[in-house]
Order: C-alpha cells, then sequence, then structure tokens
C-alpha cells in the first residue's frame, strides 16, 4: 500500500469533523473520496499532508508514518487562485518548489518545462496567473504539483470552480497525467460523476461524524471518455451504487438526492 | 497617442491656468509680503541655480533620504516579525499605538538634547516620525497573508528564507507601500520643522533665516522648492509603486473586469510586447 490510513480522527476543539477512517490507497491506484459538502474531506487531506495532526489514528505514507509534509506528496488546493502566487510568473510559481529541493538548476527547468508542456501551458510560462483564465490556474497548479515529483498527488476538490467544459477537459487532464507519471492520486470531490468518471475505487464517507460508508471497485475499463464511458449502462450502475450509500447516509434530509451536483 | 495627450491636458489645464493667473495678477504687486511671480521665479533661479543647492537643498534631501532609510529598515525588519509573532504583537500594541498618537515635533526637544543640532537630530526626528506608519503597515500586511500560503509553503517544503523572501514579503507589500506614502509626507514635514527648530542649513532654515531676515522673495523661492520637491517625491514613490506593485495592480484590474477572460496570449515573437502593451494600457487607465 502506497498510503495507509488506520482509525484515522480529527476534532477541532471539542467539535468531532472526522470520527474514524480506515483505508488504503495502492502504488499507482487513482481513489476518488466521495462525501457530502463540510464531511471533513479538506480536513483529512491536511491530515494526509502532515498539515494537521489526526487527533486519533496514523497515516502512513510509503512506509512512513505522516508527522509533517512529506517530500513525496504534493497537493493541489481547492482554490487555484489563493494557492498561486500573483506576483510570480507562472514559470517561477513551478520553480519555487523546486529550489528548495537542491537540484540544479537545469534540471529544475527541465522538469518545470516538462510539467507545463504536459498540462499544456508551454506557451504561457510567463504570463502572471491572474492573466489566464480559472481553468489555466488550475493547470498552473496541477504542473506545480507534478514538477515536484510526488509519488502521490492529493487533490481537494480541484474542478469544483470551473464550467463544465473546462471541467471536463481538466478530468481528461489528470487522467493522461496520472498514467504518463505513474503517479498515485487521491481526489476528493463531492461530485459523485466525477468520483465514478475518475476513480479506480471511490471511498464513499457518510456526513459528520464522518466513517467509511463503503468503498466501491470502479471496473469500468481504463480508457475512459467523457461521452460513451459516462454513457454506459456500468456507469449508471456504479452511480446509482455511490448516490444510494450518500444519500443513505442522510436520512430524512429532503435535499439529499442533489447532493452530487451541489456546490 | 492621442488618447494620452487628451488625459494631460484634462489633468494640466488647472494648474496651468493657475499658474498663469498668478503671473499676471501679481505681476503688478508692490507688496512686500506678496512679490510678482515674475520676482518669485528670479530669486528661484538665482537663489536655487546654484549657489544654494549644494548648501541648502543637498544637505535637506540627504537627511529625508537617511531618515526615511533607516525608517523603511528598521520598520519592515519588526514589522515583519511583530506580524508573524502574534503573542510579541499582542505585548508591543499599547507602545506602538502610544508612539504612533504621539505628535511627533513634541520630540524635538529632547532630540536637541540628546543629539545636539548637528544631522543626527534631524535624522533621528524623521525616523522616528516615519518608522510607525511603515511599522504598523508592514505588520499588517504579513498577518494578512493568506493562511492558504502559509499551507501551500509547507506542504512543497519551501525553507524559512523562501518564506519570507518569496511569499510573506511580497504579500504585504502592497500594505508596506501604503504606509511608504504615509510616511513621505510626515517625513518631509519633520525635514522642514527639525531644520527651522534648530540648524545651519537647509530649506527649513533657509526659509525661516528669509522670513526673518525680510528676504521675502527668497522666502517664497524656499517656499516654492519645498512644494515642487514634494510633489517630485510622490512622483517618485507613485513610478517605484507601479513598478514593484506590477502584478497588484493587474491583478486588481483582471479581477474587477466583470468577465474572467484570460489576458494572456500564448508566446509567440510578439508575446512580451503585446503583454507589455497589456500592461501598460492597464497603468493608463489607473494612472
Ligand atoms: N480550522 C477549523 N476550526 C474549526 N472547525 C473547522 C475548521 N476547519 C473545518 N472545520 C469544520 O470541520 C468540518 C469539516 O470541514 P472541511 O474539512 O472543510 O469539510 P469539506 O472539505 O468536506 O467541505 C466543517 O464542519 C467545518 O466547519
Ligand atoms: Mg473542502
Amino acid at each position: 500500500m502506497m498510503l495507509e490510513v488506520t482509525n484515522l480522527a480529527k476534532s477541532y476543539g471539542d467539535v468531532p469533523a472526522i470520527a474514524d477512517l480506515t483505508f488504503g490507497v495502492a502504488a499507482q491506484e487513482f481513489v476518488c473520496i466521495v462525501g457530502p459538502s463540510g464531511c471533513g474531506k479538506t480536513t483529512l487531506l491536511k491530515c494526509l499532508s502532515g498539515l494537521l495532526e489526526p487527533s486519533r489514528g496514523t497515516a502512513v505514507l510509503d512506509g512512513t508514518t505522516v508527522d509533517g509534509p512529506p517530500e513525496t506528496l504534493a497537493l493541489v488546493f481547492q482554490e487555484y487562485s489563493r494557492s498561486l502566487l500573483p506576483w510570480k510568473t507562472v514559470l517561477d510559481n513551478v520553480l519555487l518548489p523546486l529550489r528548495a529541493k537542491g537540484l540544479d538548476k537545469a534540471e529544475q527547468r527541465r522538469l518545470a518545462m516538462e510539467s507545463l508542456a504536459e498540462v499544456g501551458l508551454a506557451d504561457f510560462t510567463h504570463a502572471y496567473p491572474w492573466q489566464l483564465s480559472g481553468g489555466m490556474q488550475q493547470r498552473v497548479a496541477i504542473a506545480r504539483a507534478l514538477a515536484y515529483q510526488p509519488k502521490v498527488l492529493l487533490m481537494d476538490e480541484p474542478f469544483a470552480s470551473v464550467d463544465a467544459q473546462t471541467r471536463a477537459e481538466l478530468e481528461d487532464l489528470i487522467l493522461k497525467v496520472r498514467r504518463h507519471f505513474g503517479i498515485t492520486v487521491v481526489l476528493v470531490t463531492h461530485d459523485i460523476d466525477e468520483a465514478v468518471y475518475l476513480a479506480d475505487r471511490v471511498v464513499v464517507l457518510t456526513k459528520r461524524p464522518t466513517k467509511v460508508a463503503e468503498v466501491i471497485d470502479i471496473d469500468l475499463p481504463d480508457d475512459r471518455d467523457q461521452v460513451t464511458t459516462r454513457e454506459s449502462p456500468e456507469f449508471a450502475h456504479l452511480r446509482g451504487q455511490v448516490a444510494r450509500l450518500i444519500v443513505g447516509a442522510q436520512p430524512g434530509d429532503a435535499d439529499t438526492t442533489n447532493v452530487g451536483v451541489a456546490s | 497617442m492621442r488618447q494620452r495627450l487628451s488625459n494631460l491636458a484634462l489633468e494640466l489645464w488647472l494648474p496651468v491656468a493657475l499658474v498663469v493667473g498668478w503671473w499676471l495678477l501679481s505681476d503688478t504687486s508692490t507688496s512686500t509680503y506678496f512679490p510678482s511671480l515674475r520676482t518669485i521665479m528670479a530669486t528661484f533661479v538665482d537663489t536655487w541655480m546654484f549657489t544654494r543647492f549644494g548648501s541648502d537643498v543637498i544637505p535637506s534631501m540627504a537627511r529625508f533620504a537617511y531618515g526615511l532609510g533607516i525608517a523603511l529598515v528598521i520598520g519592515i525588519t519588526i514589522g515583519t516579525v511583530l506580524g508573524l509573532v502574534p503573542t510579541l504583537r499582542r505585548a508591543f500594541d499599547p507602545i506602538l499605538d502610544f508612539f504612533r498618537a504621539l505628535p511627533k515635533p513634541a520630540l524635538l526637544p529632547l532630540a536637541i538634547v540628546v543629539f545636539g543640532v548637528g544631522d543626527g537630530m534631524k535624522i533621528f526626528i524623521i525616523a522616528f516620525g516615519t518608522v510607525w506608519p511603515i511599522l504598523l503597515n508592514t505588520t499588517d500586511g504579513v498577518r494578512g497573508v493568506d493562511p492558504m500560503l502559509h499551507d501551500m509553503a509547507r506542504v512543497f517544503g519551501l525553507t524559512r528564507w523562501q518564506r519570507l523572501w518569496q511569499i510573506i514579503l511580497p504579500a504585504a507589500s502592497p500594505q508596506m507601500f501604503v504606509g511608504i506614502r504615509l510616511s513621505l509626507s510626515i517625513g518631509l514635514i519633520l525635514m522642514v520643522v527639525s531644520e527651522m527648530v534648530a540648524s545651519t542649513n537647509g530649506l527649513g532654515f533657509f526659509v525661516l533665516l528669509s522670513q526673518q531676515t525680510f528676504a521675502i522673495p527668497q522666502m517664497w523661492a524656499g517656499i516654492l522648492l519645498l512644494g515642487i520637491i514634494g510633489y517630485a517625491v510622490n512622483l517618485v514613490f507613485l513610478m517605484v509603486e507601479r513598478r514593484v506593485l506590477r502584478w497588484h495592480i493587474g491583478r486588481r484590474a483582471a479581477a474587477s473586469g466583470d468577465d474572467h477572460q484570460p489576458t494572456a496570449k500564448p508566446k509567440g515573437r510578439l508575446r512580451r510586447a503585446r503583454v507589455v502593451t497589456a500592461l501598460s494600457s492597464v497603468f493608463r487607465t489607473n494612472a
């Protein structure tokens, strides 16, 4: 297992955000974590990336217990516009983490250019983030994470604030990148369709206090396509399975059927 | 180009009209205290080009520059530390508020006792007066750095040095510039006042001496030069700010457009030129 989460719990003061989570992610696997808004998905990623200390339980990354940000892990934040540095160009944003790694200049540049090319931004290296559209800014954030050469890439609702067309493009981009670089991806989302479309396995969370409702294998073919995959009966079936779990996790809530598309 | 010219005309017609009006109305003046602008200008040229330039203008500007320089170093350093360490900031808050509220010229007698009447006293007063806006705004700016940037820095393993120079200081810089701008006008006031109180040269000294020796045109020439210096200092400040905060101005302009259309064009032979044109047009409309 590349990442093993065991009985992880996190409270803010007396308020439990995450009650008890146990799941694993294999090397090179793509796992989506789905749960309703406010169930502690961001909290979970902060614990996995060593930004927050769990109240109980452990996260073990590639054999080492996480107790601070590991060097083999990168994070793409929920709000791209806040995690990029507006005073730096696209290239310098991507280069910044590499400077701390002690690589030589040529290697830093090569890695940065390679990952920018991978996300389709080779021609925008000298633009500033605020000159780019939201989707392009999120591509910069992805390139920055890739250039850092992580074994595990964590993504926190990375496509939640872009339009549908851009979202589809970014979903396919991340699938391509993941195959290309052979990295392990853990992507958090509240969008059931997105989770099923992207993942090898989906971890469904309950509402707070948060536990794992179920882990569902997504046995769709590896080559996913925005049209054919989404219209296949298997996709509809899996989607329904996840939706039922999430609806079941919130009995009595009239709005629950909309969970999959709520923002 | 035509647009720029008409903008310039819109900004300049009133000042030009006032000067022309002053010139015409005062030309027949026989008043001792309000000499004609013609006389003032003649005196201005005689005095500042260049007999008293080295003896009064240079010393004044040097004191101003040293005082401000010291205030910048101290204000930004301490301001950053206080911004980063909340417990320290809470301990210092009452003291800072006291000194900020203290009318700075009240310290002149003390400064004269401690530093004498030389440059040291004036540099001290200028530095002391200008350090507070810089310090307080730096603290605010550093405190206001988006916590997500701190998270980002930790996840990507940035060094302390990188966090300070690549994230915290740039993020706080727009707020710092607010403080520096305040400091510039305070600094000029204290420069003049300290030279009026105890000095043997400098612009403040010259204006007061001229008045006391009934050299009224000289007094006017001194006042005029001080006004011009104040204006020029502000102009230089704006130029520096526009350069350093290019990203900030551009981002604000991008965010205030109601559609979030990307403004960057793909790299090509003309890419750099295009971005520069785009940026300079942003500045023009903001200027
Ligand atoms: N720093 C914090 N202090 C106190 N409560 C917090 C903090 N961050 C998040 N929470 C609470 O924890 C719960 C989970 O938050 P979060 O992890 O952001 O959820 P999600 O990302 O799934 O929307 C929410 O109810 C939120 O209000
Ligand atoms: Mg969240």
